[in-house]
């Protein structure tokens, strides 16, 4: 049995944060030279009474009724998200409900960020290969909005929620290559909402300056932008080198790279230091800003639109981030 | 690698400083125009130029450029 990509849909929340709107919060701060130099006009942000689980259902619907897919044909829902409605039960059993998928399915949620689409596709292979599943629902959904101090105007500008619905299924329009993963935790403290779970329930009030004078409290998101970056450059290129090896294929057989959009600077940084063309990579944040887990499905559906691929089309994504973990797969259109 | 042509391509990493103002004891962070992007941009620059990879680290413990200068000097020889 072998798994394809069937169909992807995507959701963005209504209320949009402009640059011209991060200026009017960020008087001092030169917004537009540093959105230009990472890529982002706009993003999308979740209303304070609009969660992740509502966006993921958002995508789901919108899946059904682009693709002309029912609810019944569901038979496995995977669900990645760091913003989970509750500690338990899994958001995946409440969004099953609410999308009236059928009480045989299984559904689970799994945490991760910015590799999570790559680990998703992974999984529902591994579910359509083992026969134990059909038809896949992987929703991607995440609101870092929440997470992100008000006056920390770096990881503002930077983040913007979404979800993406894609169905994974045993036909469809691209058969889902080899992988290649990994992870190392050393970079845990890099890319971390300290307080709040279970370590350290108690979220203190006192905000503290980061090294950059961005401002966050231990119960916001932390991202250590450079320490990120570092890492990227030196892992992402032996990622694209090795996820092309699993998968056979040289660089010069592959039509689009599509990697996680974290910010159109480190691309192009990472773009430049592989040696691929710009008409082979595709970057699409403008308009989204980093969306972590929703960044590869929404980079797709738009790639798909602009640039139509033929039958032998070889793309390959992949995402890496928060953990630090990272995936890399080649889908290959029929 | 010479410590001009270090301070010069660190230097053109500030879009608002004149570069000639950088020397290698200028104390970096203390430019307004010093953010996460401007450290992203030395380390870009760093692997760009130079094939080292510097980390967030590096960057945390430096203070002047020649601190900068003497960790890829370090790195480029290991």
């Amino acid at each position: 049995m072998k798994a394809f990509i069937k169909a992807i849909s995507y959701y963005l929340p209504q209320q949009e944060l402009s640059n011209h709107g991060l200026s009017a919060l960020f008087p001092d701060w030169n917004v537009e030279k540093i959105a230009n130099k990472i890529g982002i006009d706009t993003r999308h942000i979740a209303a304070n009474d609009e969660f992740a689980s509502d966006m993921a259902i958002a995508a789901g619907r919108r899946l059904f009724s682009e693709h002309a897919v029912s609810p019944s044909e569901i038979d496995f829902i995977l669900y990645c998200t760091q913003s989970p409605d509750y500690f338990l039960p899994s958001t995946s059993c409440i969004i099953q409900d609410k999308l009236n998928i059928p009480v045989k399915t299984g559904a689970l949620d799994f945490n991760l960020g910015c590799s999570g689409y790559v680990y998703g596709l992974a999984l529902a292979k591994g579910l359509i290969c083992a026969g134990i599943a059909k038809n896949i629902l992987l929703l991607t959904a995440e609101t870092y909005s929440k997470f992100i101090h008000p006056k920390d105007k770096g990881n503002r500008t930077i983040f913007g929620d979404a979800a993406a619905a894609t169905l994974v299924s045993t036909s469809g329009f691209a058969g889902i290559g080899e992988f290649e993963l990994g992870t190392d935790g050393r970079g845990a403290e890099n890319l971390i909402v300290r307080q709040g779970a279970i370590r350290y329930p108690e979220k203190t009030a006192n905000t503290l300056s980061d090294e950059y004078g961005n401002e966050q409290s231990a119960g916001n998101l932390h991202m250590n932008g450079p320490e990120i970056f570092s890492f990227t450059s030196r892992e992402i290129p032996a990622l694209i080198a090795d996820t092309l090896l699993k998968n056979e294929l040289a660089k010069p057989d592959i039509d689009q790279f599509i990697l996680h959009q974290a910010n159109e600077y480190m691309l192009e940084h990472l773009r430049k230091k592989m040696g691929i063309s710009p008409a082979h990579f595709y970057i699409y944040m403008a308009k989204v800003g980093n969306t972590v887990s929703s960044t590869i499905p929404i980079a797709l559906y738009e790639a798909m639109k602009e640039k139509k691929a033929t039958a032998g089309s070889r793309w390959l994504l992949a995402g890496f981030g928060v953990g630090y973990s990272w995936g890399g797969t080649v889908i290959n259109f029929k | 690698m010479n410590i001009e042509t270090f301070v010069q391509a660190f230097a053109e990493q500030f879009d608002e400083v004149p570069a000639v103002s950088f020397t290698p004891k200028t104390l970096f962070k203390e430019n307004d125009e010093w953010s996460s992007m401007t450290a992203l941009s030395v380390i870009a620059m760093v692997d760009e130029n130079y094939g080292v990879r510097l980390t967030g680290d590096d960057v945390r413990k430096s203070s002047t450029v020649e601190d900068i200068y003497n960790i890829v000097l370090s790195k480029t020889n290991a």
